[in-house]
């Protein structure tokens, strides 16, 4: 599904050559859900806004369904960007002067949907969240658990095979922080795959692979031990209780 | 959700930013609709006013000068009668009126008056073949003979320098000579003066006057104007020809021209048209109204300069902050899978409805400024005029556009990066 094929990425700051991501090559099939773990500065959302199309590498290639991203004209990528890829961000990035409803109308819009159609489906997406009742309510008017709920609406809304989410749980409590998980779980479960970079070893611990970066090179690429897995869910379940 | 939507929403959400630069492009567009508007109906009753001071375009010989036209217009020098036909079957626009005249000197008793033929506006009407082009089937409508020609008035020649007619034993006197010739008043004037053999006190008959072995009906006796017409007799043009056995010739054909086209080069084409002849102009009045309507012209264009200037570094001081507060947004929906066109015209639809609501908000303010303050200012009535809606609509939605263009570029040319928390 998602290839990164010896990817660098370097910009220059004030003189100096940054290198951000170093010779990174990845391979997520289809239905995976990555967790991508590492200290500040170590190139995790590098990482993520390049399998997302949204910063072109310095050298290498990235490959959605055996398409090279970067070898397509702008516009292609953000209709690829807009069929294809769904992203979730720490801080929500809710348009903050419009409703829950039209938030998660916006990529339908872009979608070229009709109003009516956006509508019934934006609905159906934030009673699926549990925000049924919180159709008109504008982000301000929201709880933070709420809105990233909204957000996962939106996120949704163009049916994505892919979401990239970054540190979905930074801002939110344990608890919200689970139903979070758990959503993002149970959209694996339908096939999505994912990708999350998360500071959260808890949250960490959810997904089916660990990809761990330092200093801009993946440093290690491991498989979360099924009995790992259950120790965290039930460690959760007690915390839940 | 529509991009309309998405704009308008956006708006009403940061109303007050976008207040004073909103405010900045109404009242620009409100000052410079109120002044075009005044200036209009200003420069109108201008027009007017110096198209009623007289004939400001003078036919005369080719020898004769302006100053010797003035003093007396006795020159020896004539042209033509038949330039009349010539300047009435063209298609010249902007010719208000057109009085030939014809002067010769007559003694009556001790002192030489001057008898001045003129030329009835019935003889044009009744020259057939004049009518099918011409003045007389040109709307008419900056001068003084507007409403003129039906008024059987023999008064207002000395006026309007118009009369609808006279016959060829009729004479009208100015009010020197009808001072010396004891005469009182108009149709029914009697003479005292055994020159003047008129009839009695007591009777309703018209004075007469004999000129030039010619007897003459005095059908009015003009009121003083303070010029040298207060000396003059005036009589019909065929008859004073007749008398002084010139033929068909006059000493000059005054012209009333609208002040508009003489500017845009009335006199130029009369030249060509009449090569023969010294068209000149009776350059004070024209300059006068070219200099009022020069410094109008030029107070709406230091407006406009100024709303420019000022308006337009105001919205894109205002869309340039409103991208950089925005920038998350917009790295949000590139990432949702919005392209740099989408951007554009986000940010440009928003500066066409700004221009828009400043365009209309500021004719209607405009027009309602002008209508109160013409009477003031200038003592005319002002009506709002459609083609200024227009002007402002163009004026306004291009200079937001303008003003926004590079904002909106910057915006759709945004790093998507800037969405997330680290790079």
């Amino acid at each position: 599904m998602l290839k990164m094929e010896n990817v660098s990425k370097t910009y220059q700051h004030r003189g100096q050559t940054v290198t951000a991501l170093n010779n990174a090559t990845v391979h997520i099939p289809r239905g995976d859900f990555v967790s991508v773990v590492g200290p500040s500065g170590s190139g995790k959302s590098t990482l993520l806004l390049m399998l997302g199309g949204m910063l072109s590498p310095s050298e290498g290639r990235i490959l959605m369904e055996d398409q090279s991203v970067y070898d397509m004209i702008p516009s292609d990528r953000a209709r690829l960007r807009r069929e294809k890829v769904g992203f979730v961000f720490q801080t929500f990035n809710l348009v903050t002067y419009l409703s829950a409803l039209e938030n998660v109308q916006i990529p339908l819009f872009l979608a070229n949907m009709d109003e009516k159609a956006q509508e019934e489906r934006a609905v159906a997406l934030l009673e699926r969240v549990g925000l049924g009742d919180r159709l008109h309510h504008k982000p301000c008017e929201l709880s933070v658990g709420q809105q990233q709920r909204v957000a996962l609406a939106r996120m949704l809304a163009n049916d994505p095979a892919v979401i990239l989410a970054d540190e979905p749980t930074g801002n939110l409590d344990p608890e919200t922080s689970r139903q979070i998980i758990g959503f993002l779980e149970e959209f694996n479960g339908e096939g999505r795959t994912i990708v999350m970079v998360t500071h959260d070893p808890r949250a960490a611990r959810r997904a089916k692979r660990l990809l761990k970066l330092a200093d801009g090179a993946i440093v290690s690429e491991n498989v979360v031990d099924v009995s790992e897995k259950l120790a965290q869910d039930k460690e959760d379940a007690l915390d839940a209780a | 959700m529509r991009l309309r939507t998405l704009v308008l929403r956006e708006i009403f959400e940061r109303k007050s930013q976008l207040f004073t630069s909103f405010l900045a492009i109404l009242l620009g567009i409100t000052v410079i609709v109120s002044i075009k508007n005044i200036t209009h109906f200003s420069e109108g009753a201008i027009a007017q006013e110096m198209d009623s001071l007289g004939a400001n375009i003078l036919v005369l010989p080719k020898s004769a000068s302006l100053q010797e036209y003035y003093s007396a217009d006795l020159q020896s020098e004539t042209i033509p009668e038949e330039y009349v036909a010539q300047l009435a079957m063209s298609d010249l626009a902007g010719i208000d009126n057109v009085s030939p005249k014809l002067s010769v000197p007559v003694q009556i008793r001790e002192k030489t008056f001057t008898l001045t033929g003129i030329l009835p506006t019935n003889e044009f009407q009744a020259k057939k073949a004049w009518g099918g082009a011409g003045i007389l089937s040109r709307p008419v409508g900056c001068g003084n003979s507007v409403g003129m020609m039906e008024s059987d008035d023999k008064k207002t020649l000395s006026r309007k320098k118009i009369i609808s007619t006279l016959e060829e034993n009729e004479v009208l006197v100015g009010s020197e000579v009808a001072a010396y010739l004891g005469l009182k008043d108009a149709d029914a004037a009697e003479a005292d003066s055994p020159e003047a053999d008129s009839s009695k006190a007591a009777s309703p008959e018209p004075a007469s006057l004999e000129l030039l072995g010619k007897k003459f009906t005095v059908t009015a006796v003009l009121p003083s104007t303070g010029t040298v017409d207060d000396s003059r007799i005036f009589a019909h043009l065929h008859t004073v020809q007749d008398l002084a056995k010139k033929g068909p010739v006059v000493n000059a054909i005054e012209i009333i021209g609208c002040c508009h086209e003489i500017s845009d080069g009335l006199v130029g084409k009369l030249n060509s048209l009449l090569p023969d002849a010294k068209v000149i102009t009776v350059s004070q009045i024209v300059q006068s109204q070219q200099r009022i309507n020069g410094m109008m012209s030029n107070l709406s264009l230091m407006f406009l300069v100024i709303i420019v200037f000022v308006g337009g570094a105001s919205i894109a001081n205002y869309m340039y902050a409103n991208v950089f507060e925005r920038r998350r947004e917009i790295g949000t929906l590139m990432a949702l899978g919005a392209d740099s066109r989408l951007v554009l015209k986000v940010f440009l639809l928003k500066a066409l409805l700004l221009g828009g609501a400043g365009g209309i908000g500021g004719y209607i303010l405009g027009s309602i400024l002008a209508m109160v303050l013409g009477p003031q200012l200038a003592g005319i009535r002002v009506w709002p005029m459609w083609e200024l809606a227009i002007a402002a609509m163009v004026i306004s939605i291009g200079l937001t556009l303008v003003a926004s263009f590079f904002p909106a570029r910057r915006a759709a040319r945004l790093d998507p990066c800037a969405t997330f928390q680290e790079i």
